[in-house]
């Protein structure tokens, strides 16, 4: 009895964790298997299983609409997470000047994280577009030359996503660098001003440094957010004008879903991961060992 | 977006399992995407009659995004063996689903209603694999049509245009008294929905089948090709700047409240004018778009009729093949959704004027060989290459890119399989 008691107790943790465990290995590897068995394939509008070798692969290389996404994906990319790292972190730090109600105006900053991003898509396209939104108004104040057409202009959409993404998630990165500040031992910094470093150098010299891990875990979550973003582009811009703000994931979607091209849209999703297992593994790999060092 | 794909194909999963075996005597399931108004309606009437005759109907509908999600369901029910009694596909896929051999023959409901007299060659080919009817039209929606608010016409001194030259002289009126001459929703459907109209006045029903349904390569690298895409060009000159994804019932209501000129849309947006409480011929004009009146570009919504494994749901599925095909049913229909009916010689005292005009000329456009099936909608060729010639006409929309250029673009796009 009370061996099985312990045999029991000893299994318990598994057995709790197995039907999750179970689900995720079928739900998200196997499906990852399994599109990535679709990407060799002449699959179209159905699963099908005759062999193509790489020709889904060269389609999409050939495609100019891919190249378009990839390119946006890059620009997007780029700017989204520098912007808002950049944001976040002015933020955080005027934040932290010890200010009156700061509870508030955290919170105010905050809260579009609290938004989906079709809610921020939808009213950024409002306030972007020329016939309703910031140019009427400018106009209707009297500003009769003002033109804010990026929404409208094919070369410039795909800043506009950037300006709604950084406008959502920039209050999130405010946070995680506010905790971050207030981490570090004020007797650093006190210490340091005894020295006779100014108020910048400390920051440039000493606290930004300190805030390393806070960069990796934000730099993590805003550049996967880039990659898999595709309801803020649909409710925004649609993917317009034309395609000119296509991303790859609304490629993929439109490609697998609507124009039965499952094999290109699967070719296209394995792009994806392959670009995230790209930049991710060398990335952790670094910040890991150097964890584990310290 | 991985997610979005997994987390389809898994509750794709789960429905297939719930549903599996679940089919009993007489029972009849009908995958649809009318869940909106008008069309809600009128799938509660075509269930009515159903249940008249004694079948259990099975209500399987799958809301949203045209009808991409519905598709989706489909697929995973079909692969796991367990299809529904029908399904709305239309057009070209419904050949590829034929070639899925997973279609139902219904010529015994077909060859008893007399369907080969009832339905236009054009359109009974749509619901046609293999010489076999697999599937069962419920409306025809006209694309080419252009409506006008002739308050603004009137207030521009501009001519309602019959040809694309007159276009020009009109809309170029309409923006000098201070109005959008052409409401437009900057989606790349609603620009091929222009383009085809375009195409269709200038090189007329002929030369559209021959570029736009057959694919022909010296066709679509035609100089009248060409001609057309500069037209395209004219027609975006006369749109607003606040265009780009705006959905098209948008654009409807700028016509509506006499913002705009006119808009190329197809039927459906006569909806738009009814629910806003307007009359055909005085609040609003409904003509064929500039230079097509000799053409009707058709999309028509259809069920097509999956292989049943038992007796019993094979009758109820010819019941409802029948339903579908029943004036009854084709006006109730109709009326609600703003189409005309699909099978030739109905009364048609209860339509309007716009509706009686389109089938005046569906039926002479049948004769005459101007009814072509519609491309910006599904109807002309296989999703793949129309998606292909979809985003280079969407492209030359948006952008400085010269005819010429987008001509051998369009002919390499049309090559995409």
């Amino acid at each position: 009895m009370r061996r099985w008691v312990d045999t029991l107790e000893a299994w318990l943790p598994k057995l709790v964790i197995a039907p999750t465990f179970l689900c995720c290995l079928v739900f998200v590897y196997g499906y990852i298997l399994w599109t990535a068995v679709l990407s060799f394939t002449r699959s179209r509008m159905l699963p099908s299983y005759e062999l193509a070798g790489l020709a889904q692969y060269q389609a999409l290389f050939a495609s100019e609409r891919w190249w378009v996404a990839l390119k946006n994906l890059a620009l997007f990319g780029t700017c989204f997470t520098l912007i808002a790292l950049a944001v976040g972190l002015a933020l955080a730090i005027l934040l932290d000047q010890k200010i009156r109600a700061e509870g508030f105006i955290r919170s105010v900053y905050l809260y579009p994280m609290a938004l989906s991003f079709i809610v921020t898509g939808t009213a950024w396209k409002w306030m972007l577009n020329p016939g309703l939104g910031l140019e009427k108004l400018m106009r209707d104040w009297g500003f009769a030359e003002f033109s804010f057409e990026w929404l409208v202009d094919p070369e410039m959409a795909i800043y506009t996503v950037v300006i709604a993404g950084v406008w959502q998630s920039s209050g999130f990165v405010m946070a995680f660098f506010l905790a971050g500040l207030r981490a570090i031992d004020p007797e650093i910094v006190k210490a340091a001003k005894v020295d006779g470093a100014s108020m910048p150098t400390i920051y440039r010299r000493i606290i930004i440094p300190s805030l390393r891990p806070v960069f990796f875990s934000s730099l993590l979550i805003l550049a996967h957010l880039a990659i898999k973003s595709f309801d803020l582009v649909v409710a925004l811009t649609g993917g317009g004008p034309g395609f000119a703000s296509d991303l790859p994931a609304t490629f993929m979607y439109s490609f697998a879903f609507t124009r039965n091209q499952i094999g290109l849209g699967a070719a296209s999703a394995m792009m994806m991961l392959m670009t995230v297992v790209a930049v991710f593994v060398p990335f952790l790999y670094s910040e890991l060992r150097r964890g584990r060092r310290a | 977006m991985d997610g979005i794909l997994k987390s389809c194909a898994s509750c794709a999963v789960a429905l297939g399992i719930a549903f599996t075996g679940a089919a009993r005597a007489g029972e009849i399931e009908v995958l649809h995407w009318w869940t909106s108004g008008g069309e809600a309606k009128a799938a509660a009437e075509l269930k009515k009659t159903l249940e008249a005759k004694g079948h259990t109907w099975k209500d399987f509908a799958v809301a949203g995004g045209g009808g991409e999600n519905a598709m989706t369901v489909l697929k995973s029910r079909v692969v796991s063996g367990n299809a529904p009694s029908a399904a709305q596909i239309k057009g070209p896929s419904i050949q590829e689903w034929g070639a899925e051999g997973v279609l139902a023959n219904i010529n015994d409901v077909a060859k008893a209603g007399s369907w080969d007299k009832l339905l236009p060659p054009a359109v009974s080919g749509v619901m046609k694999y293999k010489g076999n009817y697999v599937a069962a039209p419920v409306n025809v929606h006209r694309v080419n049509w252009m409506w006008a608010n002739p308050a603004v016409f009137k207030k521009a001194g501009a001519q309602i245009p019959k040809t694309w030259k007159e276009f020009d002289a009109a809309a170029q009126k309409i923006q000098k008294a201070g109005f959008i001459a052409v409401a437009h929703g900057g989606q790349p459907w609603q620009d091929f929905t222009v383009f085809e109209s375009v195409v269709l006045g200038v090189g007329g029903p002929a030369f559209y089948k021959k570029a736009l349904v057959d694919l022909d390569q010296a066709s679509l690298k035609s100089a009248t090709m060409e001609e057309a895409f500069a037209t395209l060009s004219t027609v975006r000159k006369y749109i607003d700047k606040g265009a780009p994804n705006r959905d098209w019932n948008l654009a409807t209501a700028m016509v509506i409240n006499g913002k705009a000129g006119m808009q190329f849309m197809g039927d459906w947006a006569k909806g738009e004018f009814t629910a806003a409480g307007k009359k055909p011929g005085t609040d609003y004009v409904c003509v064929p778009a500039p230079g097509t009146a000799s053409g009707f570009t058709f999309n028509i919504d259809s069920f097509v009729m999956f292989t049943q494994k038992s007796a019993d749901a094979r009758k109820a599925q010819s019941d409802l093949a029948a339903a579908i095909m029943s004036p009854e049913f084709q006006e109730v229909f109709n009326l609600n959704k703003g189409s005309i009916p699909a099978r030739l010689n109905m009364d048609l005292a209860k339509f309007d004027d716009c509706a009686k005009l389109s089938s005046r000329d569906f039926v002479a456009t049948s004769k005459s060989g101007g009814l072509v099936p519609s491309i910006a909608h599904g109807m002309a060729v296989p999703a793949a290459t129309a998606g292909a010639m979809q985003d280079v006409v969407t492209q030359f929309f948006n952008s400085s890119t010269t005819p010429k250029s987008a001509v051998a673009r369009l002919a390499q796009a049309a090559t995409t399989k």
